[in-house]
């Protein structure tokens, strides 16, 4: 903790945890590039937490090394490691109060003058007036904002937060969303973020991590999972994605399908594994790039855009959007978002309707997944 | 009873009068719930008390019958005459609370962080000795302390009892009828009072709040020192209390464990009481034990501060 190593990822090499039979997290090779804000996104038990608590060195690994910069601090204690925790439930020790809490970590490497420092992050985490208050006394809020300086008044190498907003309602997670980005860019510490929430990964984080069943299923930019997922779990899991099953009758450049009757296209290198004449193939696309018109204006659609027809089964206003669920030949359940700006009353439930949206946005995935991962363990966390 | 009450409560902002119709019935409830425990208390607490009170300044005899004479001497006598015994009790009481505490401790702490699925048994075991008599407990310490018992005879081979007679705690190659072998009497006997206590506060701390302290450059022995044991603060406090209390006024384990240079001030009030039949200076050292146990359980629970604890 004492001996900073300027710079350095975090580099987990090969690292695992098996409890017994159960393997919570399978070998994972995962760099953190120093700086960013990185986020392990997945549904509970999904094995996120377990990998951040053998980042912190609170889970010994059951195989693997983790680096920190050059140094393998793998059979470290926690206490010896220079990375802080944000905890989920907070875990601020209720006997102190807020300055002494924030000092704790000053103190115990021996720092006497503690004073200055903890008055600095009091005034970073805008808590200034709380010094003296026990933890009890504050909000949810007002408490992780604590927890956050009490970790980063150490000036880790390395900030962990395990779920930091989850005791929050949503309007407050909103706002420490933002605070806790602008106190990264301030400070620009290495900031690792375990969540079960996709917004929040998406608006906080300059990478991402997909994990599902022990496993990064995919890793990238928040923009980049989103548009271009490579499993049906992350097409799911981030967002909402149409997958429509389809049978591959032409290669190349431009991948033709059929799916109900119906040929799509979808752009070659938007597909994942090697595609086959004659195979199966998912299509994917995002609600918000279909177009809905009404089936007596098909004729007015442009040319050389994906189109599939269906008919309404439910529609929901949202104010800024228009929420379909379109059952077609090619798939049940379609969804489509379409926004509030010239709405065609004819578009109700039970009107036929063609769905278009340009090729481009159209993304293909081995068929051999289950379609539906991800799907329910979203609703589950919500 | 009823109607006055409603008569006294029905007053109030007209605006709003179905509201304010008022439970009278269901504000008395607690009242007479509390009622057994008040009347309990009353007769058996209370009424004693004053009545020992008012012994303890009487003068008189068993033959000529006792009248309250205001006689406050008799405070200023049984002091002088019997302070010896009553700092004896306080001595051994206070040694033995703080065996209790340093025996205490780990147990509870074990069975709070580390049994598993032990815990429950172990508890159990904490409260089993509560099935047999105190008496009966008691006595069979005079057996393990005996003469030739395997336990003084290891004491004797291991030179422990030289040590222990040189510091006055025992005699020779004799712990019965020493302050040893009172001392671990009352150890022994009030040991589950302190482990309860100690683990219903152990166990309610958060387990995070080590790893916390564990995250933030404390070491086990630090994480303990600054977080553990403050957070059992309020266990330590009620578990000594639960010790020491009836420890000072107890007289069984001197009267089976000790001789007469052991005796503790409750085996004078015992005498006093049902033998010398001296009932005001039996009611006055009553009241001089507890007026000082009263103020030195003050002072420590000022001093611990647990009113600041969760």
């Amino acid at each position: 903790m004492t001996d900073k190593t300027t710079g350095g990822d975090v580099r987990l090499t090969g690292i695992s945890k098996t409890y017994g039979s159960f393997t919570a997290v399978h070998p994972l090779d995962l760099t953190i590039p120093q700086g960013s804000f990185f986020a392990l996104l997945g549904a509970s038990g999904c094995g996120k937490t377990t990998t951040l608590r053998m980042i912190a060195g609170l889970e010994d690994p059951s195989s693997g090394t983790v680096f920190l910069g050059d140094r393998d601090v793998t059979d470290l204690p926690p206490y010896k490691r220079p990375v802080n925790t944000v905890f989920q439930s907070y875990a601020l020790f209720p006997h102190m109060d807020i300055s002494e809490n924030i000092a704790f970590g000053l103190r115990r490497r021996g720092i006497k003058s503690v004073k200055k420092q903890v008055d600095d992050m009091l005034e970073l985490v805008q808590l200034g007036d709380k010094a003296r208050h026990k933890p009890h006394q504050l909000s949810g809020g007002q408490q992780q904002r604590v927890a956050v300086a009490r970790a980063l008044i150490n000036h880790p190498q390395v900030l962990l937060l395990d779920e930091p907003l989850g005791a929050l309602d949503l309007k407050l997670r909103r706002q420490m969303q933002l605070e806790l980005k602008r106190i990264q860019t301030e400070v620009g510490i290495t900031f690792v973020h375990v969540t079960h929430d996709q917004e929040e990964a998406m608006t906080m984080a300059d990478q991402v991590a997909v994990m599902n069943g022990g496993r990064v299923e995919q890793l990238g930019a928040p923009a980049d999972l989103y548009e271009n997922p490579r499993t049906t779990f992350v097409a799911n899991f981030l967002g909402t994605s149409n997958l429509i099953e389809a049978e591959v009758v032409e290669t190349g450049s431009e991948v033709v399908v059929t799916a109900g009757g119906g040929r799509l296209r979808v752009p070659g290198d938007r597909c994942t594994d090697a595609v086959r004449q004659g195979g199966k193939l998912l299509v994917g696309v995002r609600p918000e790039k279909i177009s809905l018109t009404h089936a007596d204006d098909a004729g007015a659609i442009a040319d050389g855009r994906n189109q599939v027809t269906g008919r309404i089964a439910d529609s929901s206003f949202i104010g800024v959007s228009t929420q379909y669920v379109v059952n077609s030949p090619a798939g049940a359940e379609l969804q489509v978002y379409e926004q509030n700006i010239e709405r065609d009353a004819r578009l109700r439930p039970g009107a036929e309707v063609v769905l278009h949206w340009n090729p481009a946005h159209t993304f293909g995935l081995d068929a051999t997944q289950d379609i539906d991962a991800g799907v329910e363990t979203v609703e589950d966390a919500s | 009873m009823t109607t006055t009450l409603t008569k006294e409560a029905a007053p109030g902002p007209v605006e709003e009068p179905v509201l304010r119709k008022p439970p009278t019935r269901k504000r008395l409830v607690p009242y007479w719930l509390l009622l057994p425990g008040i009347l309990w208390l009353l007769v058996f607490f209370a009424l004693p008390l004053v009545y020992q009170a008012s012994t303890s300044v009487q003068t008189g005899s068993l033959e000529e019958g006792f009248q309250v004479t205001w006689h406050f001497q008799t405070y200023v006598d049984a002091f002088t005459e019997y302070w010896p015994q009553l700092l004896r009790s306080l001595l051994y009481a206070g040694t033995a609370t703080a065996l209790c505490l340093l025996l205490g401790y780990p147990l509870a702490y074990l069975i709070a962080f580390k049994a598993g699925r032990w815990r429950n048994l172990l508890l159990v075991l904490v409260i089993a000795p509560f099935f047999t008599s105190f008496l009966i407990r008691t006595l069979a310490w005079k057996t393990i302390l005996a003469d030739d018992s395997l336990v003084v005879d290891a004491l004797n081979a291991l030179h422990v009892l030289d040590v222990t007679s040189w510091l006055g705690w025992t005699e020779g190659e004799r712990v019965l009828a020493t302050p040893m072998a009172v001392v671990c009497g009352l150890t022994y006997n009030f040991l589950p009072f302190m482990i309860l206590p100690l683990y219903t506060s152990l166990e309610r701390i958060d387990g995070r709040l080590h790893e916390a302290a564990q995250d933030l450059y404390a070491s086990p022995a630090t994480t303990f020192r600054k977080v553990t044991f403050p957070l059992s603060m309020p266990g330590v406090v009620s578990g000594t209390l639960l010790t020491f209390i009836p420890a000072s006024g107890d007289y069984v384990n001197a009267e089976l464990l000790g001789s007469t240079d052991t005796k503790m001030i409750g085996n004078v009030i015992q005498s006093q009481f049902l033998r010398v039949l001296d009932y005001p200076t039996a009611a006055a050292l009553s009241f001089i034990l507890m007026a000082i146990v009263l103020l030195m359980v003050t002072v420590y629970i000022r001093k611990a501060g647990t009113e600041d604890l969760v």
